[in-house]
């Protein structure tokens, strides 16, 4: 039976749902190659030591069945889509790296000179401490605030699909209209956000044009509106940790912390795991916030890698040059990733 | 006591996310001496902003392109998506499980990698300018073939065999037979994919400069960056407002089967 292979690949039990919500954090999804780094996950958990060679076999052969070749003919449009619009500029990001080029005139090799001049310019690892600053703010808070809400909506409580919609909301609209909205809410004369702190007595705060506010700011604003996506995944986690294991700690005298500390936190782990990972990858994408509102400044200290990026490609023409910043981002992005899953697992086998 | 706690959270978490819009939408009414209170409603009425929006910059233009765009593609992932997956679960074929860890591994690739090396394949298939530049790149997702292929996966062979038996081909067992059972993964794999095309930016400021085949929130973005709004807050907040009304209003309607799509292939994990 053909159906008996279906057992075969294990690997699909888990396919992340990455894509789809980063797609929502940097509203781009450009040829679906969004950075998905949890897909990770599912190499690790296909190390059988036959993997190689049971994918070059002729699958079909295996219980003396023969083979479909009209299978060929269907995921032909897939695999040459993927050879041309993923695979070429993969392969070209690496000649990119060694040359010149405005895309106008001829290319010019330069060596190693776009990753000495990286190296040493002050912009990137500006945009790079930017990005840290942006995340060790909007990581947590996005954790904290969804969390909270979660616990909330997963209470016994009229209206949920309301309010679980409304949280919903500045997920689905467009980055664009939320950024300008943004900006009206912290002007800093007659944004909306000054004017009550006015009206309160205290003293107004130049969100958008103060150096040490300005990427905080973004970055509350990055929260409100991608946290509505974290609340609806944790508590459909939430939903999935069994009413007996709360039961039983009860009778055993647990409090309401203790409960969300040895239930609640472990058993939601691989959806924590989820969150960081996305906000990491989203944080490290951003453009339109910046680019709408502050432009970088004030004094570089809003710049983001994809601007920088952007400016050295289109403003200065610099094609080598803006390929090589994305080569590093990608990267460090990579880097962050992998570090992040490292602590939590390695803080959750502790706490076993 | 506690109850009244709960549901004083839960409202003011609801105020918070919803009001910033409703004041939005309501301040484009207002003329620009009041629109920084405040209040919903002011002193009178006026159309002024929207009148000076569609005066500047191609609203219901550039609302079709996007339109036309993101239909387009999301129409082309889906068909390409579920006939690949379908090969992917259903047909043998060697170098099948090639394939899926090929899929697999391209989503593992940052964006930022391949951003400006795709931009200058674009270039050189003189897309600059063109909708070609905005479809075809995004045509195909390994995300959604694998989608589709895991879901297929599940559906039982029995019915598939059946259709065989009674001389159907797999294109025809695919979209008569497998496409009705499949309704969740496909509103998935639509509405991500929609969603993603209509409101990406970053891409069409890249290749399009010509205001005529724009989509709608490049426009909105140049219109409030390039100094086309004349610094009118109002105006810019009726720009938003006009981009972020359709997406509100379908989200109203699909909101039950967007949320829970979302967070259903979230769970996967």
């Amino acid at each position: 039976m053909r159906h008996d292979e279906a057992r075969e690949s294990s690997t699909f039990n888990n396919i992340p749902a990455l894509n789809n919500a980063t797609a929502i954090d940097n509203a781009g999804i450009v040829a679906g190659v969004t950075a998905n780094n949890v897909a990770v996950e599912n190499n690790e958990q296909d190390k059988k030591p036959n993997r190689f060679a049971r994918i070059f076999r002729r699958e079909g052969k295996e219980r003396g069945e023969r083979t479909e070749p009209v299978g060929y003919l269907m995921v032909l449009p897939y695999v040459l889509h993927t050879l041309v619009f993923l695979g070429y500029p993969l392969a070209f990001a690496f000649v990119l790296i060694f040359h010149r080029w405005n895309i106008y005139t001829p290319m010019r090799f330069v060596g190693f000179g776009n990753i000495r001049l990286l190296i040493s310019d002050p912009l990137v690892w500006r945009a790079l401490l930017n990005t840290l600053y942006f995340l060790l703010i909007h990581v947590p808070l996005q954790l904290a605030v969804a969390l909270l809400f979660a616990q909330l909506l997963n209470q016994k409580i009229r209206a949920r699909a309301f309010f679980r919609a409304s949280f919903f909301m500045p997920v689905v609209v467009s980055g664009v209209v939320v950024t300008i909205l943004w900006q009206q809410l912290f002007a800093f004369e007659t944004g909306l956000i000054n004017v009550a702190l006015n009206s309160l007595g205290l003293t107004k705060i130049g969100w958008l044009t103060s150096p040490n506010v300005a990427m905080p700011a973004i970055a509350v604003m990055a929260t409100w509106k991608n946290v509505g996506l974290y609340i609806v995944l944790l508590l459909v986690g939430l939903q999935g940790i069994p009413s007996h294991l709360y039961e039983a700690a009860e009778l055993d005298g647990a409090g309401a912390w203790q409960k969300f500390r040895y239930i609640t936190i472990p058993a939601l782990n691989p959806t924590i795991i989820l969150v960081l990972v996305l906000s990491t990858i989203g944080g490290f994408s951003l453009f339109i916030e910046p680019y709408v509102m502050t432009g970088g400044g004030p004094v570089s200290s809003t710049l983001s890698g994809i601007l920088y990026l952007y400016k050295q490609a289109f403003v200065f023409g610099k094609m080598g040059y803006a390929a090589t910043i994305g080569f590093f981002w990608a990267i460090i992005v990579f880097l962050v990733v992998m570090i992040q899953r490292w602590v939590v697992e390695r803080t959750e086998t502790e706490r076993m | 006591m506690r109850r009244f706690l709960l549901y004083s959270l839960l409202a003011i978490g609801a105020l918070v996310f919803i009001y910033p819009f409703v004041w939005m939408v309501a301040a484009t009414f207002k003329p620009e001496a009041e629109v920084t209170n405040f209040n919903l409603f002011s002193s009178f009425f006026s159309f002024d902003n929207y009148l000076f929006v569609f005066r500047k910059i191609p609203v219901t233009r550039s609302f079709f392109n996007s339109l036309f765009v993101s239909l387009v593609v999301t129409a082309s992932v889906i068909f390409f998506g579920s006939v690949t997956g379908y090969a992917l679960a259903r047909l043998r074929f060697a170098g099948r499980s090639l394939v899926v860890n090929i899929a697999l591994l391209t989503m593992m690739i940052p964006a930022q990698l391949t951003l400006i090396p795709l931009y200058t394949l674009v270039v050189r298939f003189g897309w600059i300018n063109s909708f070609a530049a905005l479809i075809v790149p995004a045509m195909m997702s390994s995300y959604a073939a694998l989608l589709f292929r895991n879901f297929f996966m599940q559906i039982p062979q029995s019915l598939v065999e059946a259709a065989r038996l009674d001389g159907c081909s797999d294109l025809r067992i695919l979209f008569s037979i497998v496409f009705p059972l499949s309704k969740p993964i496909i509103w998935t794999v639509a509405l991500l994919t929609f969603m993603g095309i209509w409101n990406d930016v970053l891409w069409s400021l890249m290749v399009i400069r010509d205001e005529t085949k724009m989509t709608m929130p490049l426009v909105v973005t140049l219109f409030a960056v390039g100094g086309g709004a004349e610094a009118r807050l109002g105006a810019q907040l009726a720009a938003a407002t006009l981009l972020a009304v359709p997406v509100i209003v379908a989200y109203v309607f699909l909101q039950r089967h967007l949320i829970e799509s979302l967070a259903a292939s979230g769970m996967k994990n």
